[in-house]
């Protein structure tokens, strides 16, 4: 349970994830954002208004799925590090999924990287496909990695072994 | 025990000096405390208690609490958390509540 | 006897702001610091902040301190700055006593801003007092002011923000996190901080304590053991977890001495922390003149620290007759700012402190 051990269920993430359908058609922001928390950077950074204004500083975030163009803007704005963007169209058997990463050393394009869940658990080897890190993401590295489909609401994190 | 790369932080180290811990003489760099220079050269155990001579270490860091309390070129209760270090300075362990006189 | 209209106590996000507020009104502010350098605990922030933009929210702590000290150098005519300064006393006829360059000196000023902080609590077990259980503050002081390593493998005692927090600089820092434990139910931190260091794989413990503390000289193991629902122990469940740090993450109390010494009216709230400044919604205490700011006041986030201190500081200035020219918007903006700071679900253990507060 999410707020005993900070591992979110499986009906959590179902609950914020967007449809498959969409998800298929191409990129867009998923936002695990369970808690009501005062914090809204996620609405300001977000340029396509997909991410709807908070009424409440407190508010959790609601996205427009079909506005979200899956920028990824809003990755490395969240103070939380609270959101991937999901990208279906990437190939008939992987998904391409974005997620922020602050750790030394930075994966680089090509590495075959250790694949975790939620729970830092390894459950696959997953592709680094593209490694962002300009200035403007203020250290927040954005990694682009190729995820095999059955791990989409598996895959988290990535482990970067010490060479 | 220093941390060579960092993904948000930068350090910028000072220049290099050398102070002497119970007549050990150790490298510090110039604009840290003394309790962190023993910390990166592995020195935990700064003081012994008043009454049952227990080891003592910092817990604060910030100057709130005494427990780094050491003997510094002589002056006893120097709060090694907060003293920047120097070239040449003399740190040694403080036993209870340290000479004052 | 040095005399100036508004003295602020501490350089931290509450006091900085405390002094950007009074000098923008006019007044001619001291801001006096025990440390070298400005910005409290903001410099060892390397997390982005939460909140909204008006508090800087995504910006890392030590970027904000960065921030604030270029705004308040916007003001140097009005400021006054005194680092490596420390505050003695606060006399009942509003003098200030200081040691600066080992000297000791007197200041009057017209108004105070206390914004002194919190200290770090300690938590209750055999050999707590071991070299290498620190505060988690001390640690993060350590590690990303001085790029020194703790140790190997910590332990965290406390699943608030700052346990979960330091934690991840720990990681960030390539320190192995053992476990973090705590002995509620549930996780107090934000869920986000806990989510992002579960993912990295370290365990989080809820419902869980220290037994004791192992080691001759230095810290070498600790024991845990689980809680039942009243928050007693359940023996057999111990577990002895080799570890070189543990950090004690249970919480923070307001600096309080010097209020204290001035008299101003204090109680004991423990959702703000422990012995807390009686004040009105001006942030002005007992004794007329003296207010405060900041975690002094009841501890909370930094957010809400500097828009306390910006508060404070136009009040304190309003009060010795430098009325900022856009007073009541910036008071009316400040109060609405800290309101839904404090209005959500995770704020109600604050809303109900404060309401114990007021009423001076």
């Amino acid at each position: 349970m999410l707020i005993k051990t900070g591992i979110p269920t499986i009906e959590d993430i179902k609950s914020v994830f967007p449809s498959e359908d969409r998800i298929n058609k191409g990129p867009v922001a998923v936002i695990e954002c369970y808690q009501e928390i005062p914090c809204n950077p996620c609405f300001t950074s977000c340029n396509r208004n997909a991410i709807k204004d908070f009424a409440d500083i407190n508010d959790k975030p609601l996205i427009e799925d079909e506005l979200c163009n899956g920028c990824a803007l809003c990755i490395s704005a969240c103070p939380g590090l609270a959101i991937m963007v999901v990208d279906g169209s990437y190939s008939e058997n992987e998904v391409l999924i974005k997620i922020p990463y602050e750790f030394l050393p930075l994966p680089k394009e090509g590495d075959t990287v250790k694949g975790l869940n939620r729970a830092g658990e390894y459950i696959t080897d997953v592709k680094v496909i593209k490694v962002q890190n300009p200035k403007s993401f203020d250290k927040t590295p954005i990694i682009h990695i190729a995820v095999d489909r059955k791990f989409l609401y598996d895959f988290r994190n990535i482990k970067v072994e010490e060479v | 025990m220093r941390i060579q790369n960092h993904p948000i932080l930068n350090f910028e180290k000072g220049e290099e000096i050398k102070f002497y811990f119970d007549g050990k003489q150790i490298s510090a760099f110039k604009g840290e405390t003394i309790a962190a220079a023993l910390h990166a050269a592995g020195v935990k155990v700064l003081g012994k208690s008043l009454f049952k001579h227990r080891p003592r270490g910092f817990y604060c860091a910030i100057g709130n609490c005494s427990a780094c309390s050491m003997v510094v070129n002589g002056e006893a209760n120097v709060r090694t958390c907060v003293t920047m270090v120097q070239e040449g300075m003399i740190v040694e362990t403080q036993k209870g509540k340290g000479e004052i006189l | 006897m040095k005399h100036v209209d508004i003295a602020v106590i501490g350089g931290g996000p509450a006091g900085l702001c405390a002094a950007i507020s009074g000098a923008s009104s006019g007044a001619k502010v001291l801001l006096m610091d025990r440390s070298e350098k400005l910005g409290g605990q903001l410099i060892k922030q390397t997390h982005m902040f939460f909140g909204s933009e008006k508090q800087y929210a995504s910006v890392r702590g030590f970027d904000i301190a960065d921030i604030l000290l270029d705004k308040l150098n916007e003001y140097k005519d009005n400021i006054e700055i005194m680092n490596n300064t420390n505050v003695l006393g606060l006399y009942e006829d509003g003098v200030i006593t200081i040691e600066r360059n080992e000297k000791y000196e007197k200041i009057k000023p017209k108004s105070i801003v206390v914004a002194t902080g919190a200290s770090e609590k300690v938590l209750a077990f055999p050999n707590n007092d071991l070299p290498g259980i620190y505060g988690a503050g001390a640690v993060q002081t350590l590690m990303n002011v001085y790029g020194v390593k703790p140790g190997k493998r910590v332990l965290m005692v406390g699943a608030g923000n700052i346990g979960l927090i330091v934690s991840y600089q720990l990681m960030q820092a390539g320190v192995e996190i053992a476990a973090i434990i705590d002995a509620s139910p549930t996780i107090g931190g934000y869920l986000v901080h806990a989510s992002k260091i579960r993912r990295m794989g370290v365990p989080i413990l809820t419902s869980h304590t220290v037994k004791e503390a192992i080691g001759r000289d230095c810290l070498e193991s600790a024991v845990i053991w689980k809680l039942d629902e009243n928050w007693n122990p359940i023996d057999g469940t111990e577990q002895e977890i080799e570890t070189d740090v543990m950090c004690i993450s249970v919480g923070l109390s307001p600096l309080s001495e010097l209020l204290q010494q001035a008299e101003c009216k204090m109680k004991y709230i423990p959702e703000l922390g422990g012995q807390t400044v009686l004040r009105n919604e001006n942030y002005e205490t007992s004794v007329e003149g003296i207010y405060v700011a900041g975690d002094v006041s009841g501890v909370e986030e930094a957010s809400s620290a500097m828009v306390e201190g910006y508060l404070a500081g136009l009040c304190a200035a309003q009060k010795i007759g430098f009325k900022h020219k856009n007073y009541n918007e910036l008071k009316e903006d400040y109060i609405k700012q800290l309101e839904s700071l404090r209005s959500g679900p995770i704020g109600h253990h604050i809303r109900s402190g404060i309401e114990k507060v007021m009423g001076v």
